[in-house]
């Protein structure tokens, strides 16, 4: 807030003129620095439509530095005269003045002094004429009293020239009286006191405007991975839709479980060292459901169950060979297994967890990423079903076209009645992954910038809720 | 799902019509397949080696179609005009003819049993070759090597112009140095020993060197003069190499799987017999084996399987007379009829389908015929009551207080190097209880972690331009190995913070464990609730770190960070941590 005698002073002067006055005039006749008034203009513009304030520009000359020196001491070459006593000065000692160089030739070229190369002693210095007129310094002190005006544009400019003066810029306000206007002023308050609740003197004070334009100060609090809220979301989508979350920590899996149980044959290229992480250390899974085992070697090497099998080798040391797993329906097999060890009710499974593949990394594919999958086992599913469910999930998650965004099908009966399940339950499942549908939503082209050490915090921080995930794929 | 490309205005010219791009997406999509991409070979120079590199390449136009991965009848253009020919009601047979005299006789010495015990072969007899459909028959072989037969490992293809050479033939297996032949495009002779040498810097067939490479004995195809036709799975003799000209193709598979071997060689034959002068028919071979007893292929095994109206009917969800599903199911190359006894469907499985192994397959071709669009979605009845996995609720309502509690959450990969998770703690790989990776492309993935700690450090050292204090967790699982599970290790979930700031804020992280215990109703006591108690532990300041004991039990460690382990995550800042297992607060 700007000094009250200020801002009063300034409003009995517009009081005075009816079209208003200017903030760099007010500045001059008051005798005070242009910005003191610029201030004064704004906290009366704070106080509401006291006055108004147009923005204006003008161009003005103003003296450089070197300008203000000359106005105040005289000119270089003025100043080479008078230090010029009537016996001479020894040239040598002139140009040991600061000024002493350029004032030299300026008074030479105007013939104030005259050099007597031959003087004994060396180069000597002597007035030729009584007295100078400083015009130079002249001119400056008319610009510097605000008479520029007085001078030709021509004797400006040579100024200019000599870097003595300037052509500056100036904002000033025009002032004009406001809807409001009044030689008073109200001090205001800035903010409301537990004195002024308990005193009631809130009633009689005006209070200063907030600026509504700025930003607030940033709460000081903890935030959720993106990754993870998506996650959440998606949890909830099962959950509301009666789907019970499988035990899917265990990254570690026999390729027994997470290939030969799904019928899927040894040579299959998803089984070689370039797709999968196997393990070195465990290298090998022991103890399987020896029966079971018997089973799915048998529709692998064989058939059976009305499957022709793949007619190869089946090998039980494929079988044990430790991976970390690439799909979470490994788990979907075990939970399977374990459902038809017991007298079969229907159920609907779901997980969201890790995965693994030894793939090529790019900028959307990374070693590991999370799968979401959801399973459903129960007598006599179809097909149509099976779009039924997907329909109403991708529903849930706000998407009319959900063809491209993962897979689904049903699982083939080599793969369920081995396990020992009715030969006329049905188990549908569908997957997908959680990154893609992520990084849509949150906008973010690498993935590396989502998931991992080299995660953009700041991108977590400002990440919104996610309610709907994607709207679209 | 492999990609076939095939060029547009042949196709059309096979399907005797001509389509609209949108006409011919909708057929591949009814037939269950998926136009991928309209381009040009042209386009897809340009596009991997520049506008320069592509002005003298062809713009005739290309159709990128995606077939299922199973369907290797789908995988040239003979195999896709004929599928959407059926589709559209036209049918064609496979027949075998008698062979000319027995020529091809496979000495199955033991040697070739332990290198690639299988051998069929086969005769296209007066076939016509043009420009465009050798291209075929060659694309066709590359397709079926990089497919079926997992880049030749499983099953190699050799095709030979028969009239340069003469049966019977032998399949046997040599010491590299002692086979020497004239190899495809080369002009000279080589061993064995050289050629695998030679082959080492051919961008091509180095891939394929590996499957014979550390064996003693090399697979290899001599002619009754002892003409070399092939050294498989690697490369062909010169001497008999196919041409334009060629009229008549003997072909030979050899395989470590003798069902793959047979699919293969009915796959080629059944494509290009159809440009012999009797189209559709393929010439038998006969091969003996060590044993004496002789097998005749190709096989092209016609199959019948019977299956119910009913079964496709409900599988599908759908409700279609008996008659209809036979019909749907012959559009598919499946030859089918109703016979009359109740709705009993009688289906014929060509050769070209060894996709169908049981009737679900069945099933799904009729499905595809009557159209995934045209089937009525409806909701399973099947009535469940949800529960969470009790660690997840954990989790889930842990993470949330724990941001409330002013951190933020990281997410970091569960594999990373032996380094992360031993040297730059302080400790040695041995002790550490970790699963070991055997095939990691990078040291990224040697080990799966055993810590969260290192993960939530690395997280800070890239992002350390962000104003401090840094506050971060992570509630995930690391990998220990275990005994006692049938895979010997198992997950364990971990919760971890730490404390970035120009002071180490052991009371932070202290504070933050308060804070946890109290979201997990334990009181802070010995004995029946938590406290923590000093520890040494090499990761640590010494003096500055602590055991936590909940109910008795250790469940964790926190305290400030030593020195050593700042550097050596190219941190500068002193950083307090916690880590603890959660799963013993279930």
């Amino acid at each position: 807030m700007a000094d009250t005698g200020v801002l009063e002073t300034l409003l009995q002067r517009v009081e005075k003129v009816d079209d208003g006055v200017d903030s760099l005039a007010v500045a001059t006749s008051l005798g005070v620095d242009h910005q003191v008034i610029v201030g004064a203009v704004k906290s009366l513009q704070a106080l509401g439509d006291v006055i108004s304030a147009e923005l204006r520009s003008s161009k003005h000359w103003e003296l450089t530095e070197e300008g203000t020196e000359i106005a105040e001491q005289g000119s270089h070459e003025s100043r080479v005269f008078s230090c010029i006593p009537q016996e001479g000065l020894a040239q040598s000692e002139l140009m040991k003045l600061p000024f002493g160089k350029i004032g030299f030739s300026k008074a030479m070229s105007s013939k104030w002094i005259r050099v007597d190369k031959a003087h004994e002693g060396g180069p000597r210095i002597f007035r030729t004429v009584e007295s100078i007129d400083d015009q130079v310094r002249e001119k400056l002190l008319l610009v510097q009293k605000g008479h520029s005006t007085q001078l030709e544009e021509k004797e400006k400019n040579e100024l200019k020239k000599r870097k003595l003066l300037s052509e500056v810029t100036v904002k000033s306000y025009w002032i004009t009286k406001g809807n409001s206007f009044s030689t008073t002023i109200t001090k205001q308050e800035t903010e409301l006191t537990p004195e002024m609740i308990a005193s009631g003197n809130w009633k009689e004070k005006k209070f200063k405007p907030y600026n509504f334009e700025a930003m607030g100060v940033a709460p000081d609090c903890g935030h959720l991975h993106p990754l993870m809220k998506v996650r959440t979301q998606f949890r909830q989508i099962f959950l509301e839709m009666g789907f019970t979350e499988m035990p899917t920590n265990n990254f570690i899996e026999s390729s027994f479980w997470n290939f030969d149980s799904l019928f899927q044959p040894q040579q299959h290229p998803a089984r070689d060292q370039h797709d999968t992480f196997f393990l070195s250390d465990p290298a090998h899974a022991h103890e399987f459901p020896q029966d079971y085992l018997e089973r799915v070697k048998k529709v692998h090497s064989e058939g059976g169950y009305g499957s022709q099998g793949y007619k190869y080798d089946w090998k039980i040391e494929e079988a044990q060979k430790n991976i970390l797993r690439t799909h979470t329906t490994a788990v979907s097999a075990r939970m399977l297994y374990k459902l038809a060890q017991q007298k079969f009710t229907p159920v609907k499974y779901f997980s969201i967890d890790r995965v693994f593949r030894n793939e090529t990394l790019d900028a959307t594919h990374l070693a590991e990423f999370h799968q979401i999958e959801g399973v459903v086992a129960d007598y006599g599913l179809t097909l149509g079903d099976l779009m039924g469910v997907l329909h109403q999930f991708f529903t849930k998650l706000g998407l009319k076209k959900w063809v491209e965004v993962g897979n689904s099908g049903v699982f083939r009966p080599e793969m369920l009645l081995p396990m020992g399940l009715p030969e006329d339950v049905s188990v549908i499942a569908w997957g997908l992954s959680l990154e893609r549908p992520t990084m849509i939503k949150y906008g973010i082209n690498n993935i590396r910038e989502l998931v991992g050490h080299k995660v953009n915090l700041q991108m977590v921080y400002d990440s919104p809720i996610c309610r709907n995930p994607p709207t679209h794929f | 799902m492999p990609t076939v490309g095939v060029k547009r205005d042949l196709l059309f010219k096979a399907l005797g019509r001509s389509y609209t791009d949108e006409e011919f997406d909708e057929l591949c999509f009814e037939f269950g397949l998926e136009l991928d991409e309209i381009t040009s070979e042209k386009e897809i120079i340009s596009r991997e080696q520049g506008d320069t590199k592509a002005s003298g390449a062809s713009d005739v136009i290309l159709y990128k179609i995606d077939v299922p991965a199973n369907r290797y009848d789908l995988l040239c253009l003979e195999g896709l005009v004929r599928g959407l020919q059926v589709f559209k009601n036209k049918c064609n047979r496979y027949q075998c003819d008698l062979p000319v005299d027995p020529m091809f006789a496979a000495l199955h010495s033991p040697q070739t049993e332990a290198v690639r015990p299988h051998a069929v072969a086969a005769v296209l007899r007066n076939i016509t070759f043009t420009q465009e459909r050798y291209d075929s028959f060659i694309e066709l072989q590359e397709k079926l090597h990089q497919n079926i037969c997992r880049k030749r490992s499983l099953v190699a293809i050799g095709t030979h112009d028969l009239d340069t050479i003469s049966g019977p033939f032998t399949y046997t297996a040599k010491r590299p140095g002692d086979i020497s032949f004239k190899p495809l495009n080369q002009t000279k002779e080589y061993t064995a020993t050289q050629l695998m040498s030679l082959y080492k810097t051919d961008s091509h067939l180095r891939h394929y060197l590996h499957i014979i490479e550390d064996k003693p004995l090399y697979p290899v195809i001599y002619d009754s003069n002892g003409v070399v036709l092939s050294m498989p799975p690697i490369i062909n003799g010169d001497h008999s190499k196919i041409s334009l000209k060629t009229k008549n193709v003997f072909i030979e598979c050899t395989a470590t799987d003798q069902t793959k071997a047979k699919t293969v060689l009915d796959m080629m034959v059944t494509m290009f017999s159809e440009y012999c002068a009797q189209p559709f028919t393929v010439e038998e071979a006969e091969v003996v084996y060590p044993d004496g007893k002789t097998c005749i292929y190709p096989e092209l095994a016609y199959r019948k399987e019977k299956l119910s109206g009913k079964f496709i009917n409900q599988k599908v969800g759908i409700n279609e007379s008996t008659e209809k599903i036979a019909h749907l199911l012959t559009r598919m190359c499946l030859l089918s009829q109703a016979t009359g006894a109740g709705d009993e469907i009688e289906v014929e499985i060509p050769p070209t389908r060894s996709d169908i192994i049981h009737a679900c397959d069945i099933m799904e071709d009729a499905a595809i015929a009557y159209g995934f669009n045209n089937i009525t979605r409806t909701t399973p009845r099947t009535y469940t009551v949800a529960n969470q996995f009790p660690l997840n609720k954990l989790t889930e309502l842990l993470r949330q207080d724990l941001a409330a509690a002013g951190f933020t959450e990281a997410l970091n990969f569960a594999l990373c190097s032996q380094e992360d998770i031993a040297e730059k703690l302080g400790k040695k790989i041995s002790e550490m209880r970790a699963v070991h990776i055997s095939n990691p492309k990078t040291a990224e993935f040697q080990v799966a972690r055993t810590t969260l700690l290192p993960g939530l450090l690395k997280t800070i050292a890239a992002n350390r331009k962000m104003p401090l204090p840094l506050k971060l967790f992570e509630i995930s699982d690391v990998v220990l190995k275990d005994e006692t599970k049938d895979v010997g290790a198992r997950n364990s979930r971990r919760f971890c913070a730490v404390y970035y700031n120009k002071s180490p804020g052991f009371e932070v992280i202290h504070g933050l464990l308060d804070r946890t215990m109290q979201l997990l109703e334990v009181k802070p006591a010995r004995g029946e609730g938590y406290h923590i108690q000093t520890a040494d532990d090499s990761t640590f300041f010494p003096g500055r770190c602590a055991d936590i004991f909940v109910r008795g039990k250790n469940v964790g460690r926190l305290g400030v960070l030593h020195p050593d382990v700042i550097n050596r995550f190219e941190l500068t800042m002193p950083c307090s941590a916690l880590e603890m297992d959660i799963e013993p607060f279930l």
